[in-house]
């Protein structure tokens, strides 16, 4: 599939690069004991720390130096066994203490790879690195006329900075790159990807060149926060850096921000001192030093990543490979399918959960989380299926009630009388009954107007509010109407 | 009254234990010193309500049977520490009204030991100085004279611990925290003719003490008397979770170290100290220093620090870099001085610009130079390599010596206004202490003679990391030795 | 190495630091005062030191992940010059 761009004068080739900032997933801050929980009251979760009191001093959450060794670990990237804080030096209303604690020289993660999956096959994108740093706080600007108000609560929170390679060839291998990675972070438990309340923010550095050519100037698109909007300000992007290129003019590097209502990128206005971070080793803290038995640790307690969970679903449970895509999207999907499978036909509890289930957390726009079944409810219901207690049809009907109020399977069954009538005996009373009634029908039947069977079984089901299985009375009328 | 304030730290334990005074009794005494010195501008916050509650207090605990290793004891804090609900300027225009609403571990450390807090000391602006003549409470004055001057003769106290040096000279204060980056504790203790001792780097809490250089800031003691500064030392330090660079280790009794017993122990004399132009009797001082040790049965040894003529430059490397990252958070947006601006930039450049005096402005501007883009190799990354070699010299020196005997400054007290106009030479009067600084080795300034014109000069004791204990052990023999019984003309 | 006083400005302006013109010439002049007095490190070979990371040799201590601070946020404005409510208040950031 070409993902070349057709200018005037031939084709461009696009090449981007992603910097993620993934929140870390930890009760407290990187470098202070105040809460990371998200909606609080302005500068409530905030210590002296955080504020850039004087006097105050940084020390370090073990718990985020350890999701970030995880999440390393999950990309297959090396780990350092030593890696060095520095200083980001650099004066704004929401960064208290004047700097950004980072990692520059010597991050925590260094290279790595992750594997995405476009239409037409696999790319291997290349992961430069992995450090640790803090969050800034939030900077209000259009609640008072004359001021901007700052909430420190996110100062200090610990981001990871995941940086790729400029390996991606287009806005759509961007956004399965920062899908497939925010899946892995799912699964990992390091981020909890939620780019809505700013879990995970991507900044995008795109350039073109001649297909093959030297590596063209680049520009970075700041704060991307949706997938789709990643996509769009990269297409944007490069087919406005190709008509710049194509009108003689050229790119000059900068900063640019994606304005969503135009669907355009524009320049931000910059210091020209904005670029002089004057980085060097926060002389508060010590080298970070990792041991050999700490990194082992968490290796071997790495949870299942998503890739391998797919490719085991295709072969333990025999599911089709899109819908084991679908099923190791989120880690509470792939976990709520194994749930239900267990005991159970897997294509059976695949089918219920990505038909009936979604179709129905789609239409009430919920969250699998949030959804009034649980695994074990619905598979209660499955199952009643699968030993003949009801029918596939009122099933249907058994899940709408089910996902309205949250009951059992069995509760709604008996509640409506859906229990099914199995009993031979009982449904060959009701077929001699109903043939006796329609003997005319009977007779026609005999004669050749075979159709007419449905008829008869509709009587019958009817009878029984259509709890009558279905195949006896079949079977049973069949004979009858043989004799 | 005056024999009270005659006792120095041991001397008024020792009288509290026997119940011949009460804390309130020799707090008092202090407080009276200190209005009929105010003089001097030594404290910028004097707290005396808190300082007769505490007093009380600990009369009260003393009652009970409780009693801390400074229990009653007056003292006076650099106003460096924050102190919880006491305004804390670092001598700086720039934190105008701000209170803290916390204490810093080293003042909380000394409270729990029972000591009575006299007030906050003046020092140099952000403790950046050695002449404590860059405050915004104006500067310190020296309680000593030259011999023969009249009384309008006004000396510097040096710095930056110049207000803590000069209230313990003064007997207004029985002892005083300060805080040394490259010399601004021993430095002062010598311009004073006091003991002040730099303990090594990481044995006292950082944590609440408003920073200058991270990498080289350390609290330390200012007192009368080497028993006197090993009691403080001890309530002062100790390991503190809260900051990453503290040391976990026990701390030591000091004043057990006080053996007054060197004979075996082996002292170092660093060839590459004689620097030129040093004056003829700091040289002397130093010849009776190495003499007294050997009669007390120290082994006298030459040995050689290479690098040590390198330590200032690397100094003023390393020091203005950290402090102009360390200051980056004076922006006027949430405690301190806020100037006027259209926005955030313009009000920063106003606030920063007023709100810092001119020596931190130097120093501000020379480690933001130093680390900016281009530079950061030749300059910062230079300092820290040469930096390796100065430690690297001590570690070697270490392996045939227990402890180095060098002068503590490179002259005595000199006037206010003197040297102002030349930064480079007020930088080298911390010649002799930036070394070990530089290296976080523990060391020691104790009294131990007079200039010709009659004031004090101290003489540094170096000891190997963590080992402050031979270091209180060779400093309390020299001490003795020397027999130090001078006394400021100036002051209570 | 030497400064010019179009660097002094700059570094100032990289610090926030307002200078005026008779403040900006002084410092110009002490600044390359201190730089020349420094430069004599020069004549140290350091080609094969590496940089000192820390004098005390201890490793870095971490902390476990628990929430212990925060919840005071009247202790984080206290202090404030500006606020407005549970906010600090600055000079409007123009983007
Ligand atoms: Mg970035
Ligand atoms: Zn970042």
């Amino acid at each position: 599939m070409s993902t070349l761009v057709s200018g005037s004068t031939g084709d461009w080739e696009v090449v981007v690069g992603l910097e993620v900032h993934a929140q870390v997933r930890s009760e407290s801050k990187l470098f202070s004991g105040a809460s990371t929980r998200f909606g609080a009251e302005p500068n409530s979760q905030v210590s002296l720390v955080d504020a850039g009191m004087p006097g105050m001093l940084p020390v370090i959450n073990r718990e985020c130096v350890r999701q970030a060794v995880r999440t390393g670990l999950g990309l297959g990237a090396k780990i350092n066994r030593v890696s060095v804080f520095d200083r980001k030096n650099y004066f704004y209303p929401d960064l208290p203490q004047g700097y950004q604690i980072s990692q520059y020289t010597r991050p925590i993660v260094g290279e790595g790879s992750l594997r995405i999956t476009m239409p037409d096959g696999e790319r291997v994108v290349g992961i430069e690195r992995i450090h640790l740093e803090q969050d800034a706080g939030k900077s209000m600007h259009d609640q008072d006329p004359s001021r901007s108000l700052i909430d420190l609560n996110r100062s200090g929170v610990a981001l990871m900075e995941i940086v790729s390679r400029p390996d991606l060839r287009s806005g759509a291998e961007a956004a399965a790159c920062l899908r497939t990675l925010r899946t892995l972070l799912r699964f990992l438990g390091t981020c909890d990807g939620n780019m809505q309340e700013g879990s995970l923010r991507c900044d995008a550095n795109v350039s073109v060149r001649r297909p093959g050519g030297e590596l063209g100037t680049r520009c970075e698109i700041k704060n991307l926060n949706s997938i789709r909007f990643l996509q769009q300000a990269i297409e944007y992007e490069a087919i406005r850096q190709v008509e710049v290129l194509e009108d003689g003019g050229k790119i000059i590097q900068e900063t640019r921000l994606f304005d969503a209502d135009r669907g355009e990128t524009r320049s931000m206005r910059s210091k020209e001192d904005a670029h002089d971070y004057r980085y060097f080793p926060d002389p508060d803290l010590l080298p970070l030093e990792l041991s050999e038995d700490f990194i082992a640790g968490i290796a071997a307690s790495l949870p299942e990543l998503p890739e391998t969970r797919r490719n085991r679903f295709v072969s333990q449970y025999g599911i089709g490979e899109a819908e084991a895509d679908f099923l190791v999207t989120e880690p509470e999907i792939a976990d709520f399918f194994e749930a239900l499978a267990d005991g159970r036909d897997p294509k059976l509890a695949a089918n219920w959960l990505t038909t009936e289930l979604f179709g129905a957390l789609n239409r009430a726009g919920l969250p699998l989380s949030k959804s009034p079944v649980d695994a074990g409810t619905l598979g209660g219901l499955i199952d009643l299926v699968a030993d003949g207690t009801i029918s596939g049809r009122s099933a249907k009907d058994v899940f709408s009630e089910m996902f309205e109020t949250g009951q059992a399977a069995e509760t709604i069954v008996d509640a409506r009388g859906l229990r099914q009538l199995s009993d031979g005996a009982a449904i060959a009373a009701l077929v001699d009954a109903v043939l006796a009634e329609h003997g005319d029908k009977v007779a026609e039947y005999r004669s050749g107007k075979v159709k007419l069977l449905g008829f008869f079984v509709g009587q019958v089901m009817k009878q029984t509010r259509g709890t009558a299985n279905p195949q006896l009375v079949n079977e049973i009328l069949r004979e009858r109407l043989a004799g | 009254m005056s024999d009270l304030l005659d006792l120095d730290i041991a001397g008024a334990s020792e009288a509290l234990d026997a119940r011949r005074v009460s804390s309130v009794e020799l707090t008092a005494a202090y407080l009276d010193a200190m209005e009929a010195a105010a003089g001097l501008n030594c404290f910028v916050t004097p707290t005396p309500e808190r300082a007769l509650e505490m007093a009380e207090a600990s009369d009260r605990r003393r009652a009970r049977g409780e009693s801390g290793a400074l229990e009653g004891i007056p003292v006076g804090i650099k106003d460096l520490f924050c102190t919880c609900s006491i305004p804390t300027s670092a001598a700086s225009r720039i934190l105008a009204g701000f209170v803290p609403t916390y204490e810093s571990t080293v003042t909380a450390n000394l409270w729990r030991n029972g000591a009575v807090l006299l007030g906050k000391l003046n020092m140099d602006e952000f403790a950046m100085g050695s002449a404590n003549v860059n405050s915004c409470h104006g500067p310190v004055e020296n309680p000593w004279h030259r011999t023969g001057d009249g009384a309008g003769d006004r000396l510097v106290p040096g710095g930056s611990s110049g207000g803590s040096a000069a209230a313990v000279a003064a007997r207004i204060a029985l002892g005083a925290t300060g805080t040394d980056t490259g010399g601004s504790i021993r430095q002062p203790g010598s311009f004073c003719g006091i003991v002040g001792m730099k303990p090594s780097y990481g044995r006292c809490s950082r944590w609440g003490i408003i920073a200058f250089a991270s990498s080289l800031d350390q609290a330390g003691p200012l007192t009368r008397t080497v028993r006197d500064s090993a009691m403080m030392l001890g309530a002062m330090a100790g390991h503190d979770p809260g900051d990453s660079t503290s040391a976990d280790i026990p701390v030591p009794d000091f004043e057990a170290a006080l053996t007054g017993d060197v004979r075996g122990l082996r002292i170092g004399v660093p060839r590459e100290y004689r620097v030129d132009g040093m004056p003829d009797e700091i040289e002397e001082l130093w010849t009776r220093g190495r003499d007294l040790l050997a009669q007390a049965g120290a082994e006298l040894v030459e040995i050689s620090l290479p690098h040590t003529r390198y330590a200032l430059p690397a100094y003023y490397i390393i020091a203005p870099a950290e402090a102009s990252s360390n200051l980056a958070r004076y922006d006027g947006v949430r405690y301190g001085l806020r100037a006027g601006g259209d926005e955030p930039d313009d009000m920063y450049e106003n606030t920063r610009g007023q709100g810092f005096g001119e020596e931190v402005v130097r120093r501000v501007l020379i480690g933001t130079y130093v680390l900016s883009q281009g530079y950061y190799d030749a300059y910062y990354l230079k300092a820290q390599r040469v930096r390796a070699l100065i430690r690297n010299d001590f570690d070697e020196a270490f392996g045939g010596v227990d402890a180095i005997l060098t002068p503590t400054a490179p002259s005595d007290a000199f006037a206010i206004g003197e040297h102002e106009d030349d930064p480079i030479r007020m930088y080298l009067n911390d010649v002799f202490t930036v070394p070990s600084s530089l290296a976080g080795l523990p060391a020691i300034s104790v009294p131990a003679g007079l200039s010709v014109r009659g004031l004090p000069l101290g003489l540094q004791l170096i000891g190997r990391m963590f080992d402050e204990e031979t270091v209180f052990r060779v400093a309390g023999v020299l001490e003795q030795a020397a027999g130090f019984a001078h006394r400021p003309s100036g002051g209570a | 190495m030497s400064l010019d006083r179009e660097t002094v400005r700059q570094t100032a302006l990289l610090a926030r630091i307002r200078l005026d013109e008779d403040r900006l010439e002084r410092m110009v002049g002490e600044l390359n005062g201190i730089l020349a007095w420094i430069d004599q490190l020069n004549e140290v070979d350091t080609s094969s030191v590496a940089p000192l990371a820390s004098v005390t040799g201890h490793a870095l201590p971490t902390r476990a992940d628990s929430v212990t601070d925060g919840n005071d946020a009247e202790a984080v404005l206290t202090n404030a010059p500006d606020r407005v409510g549970g906010y600090f208040a600055v000079p409007k950031v123009v983007e």
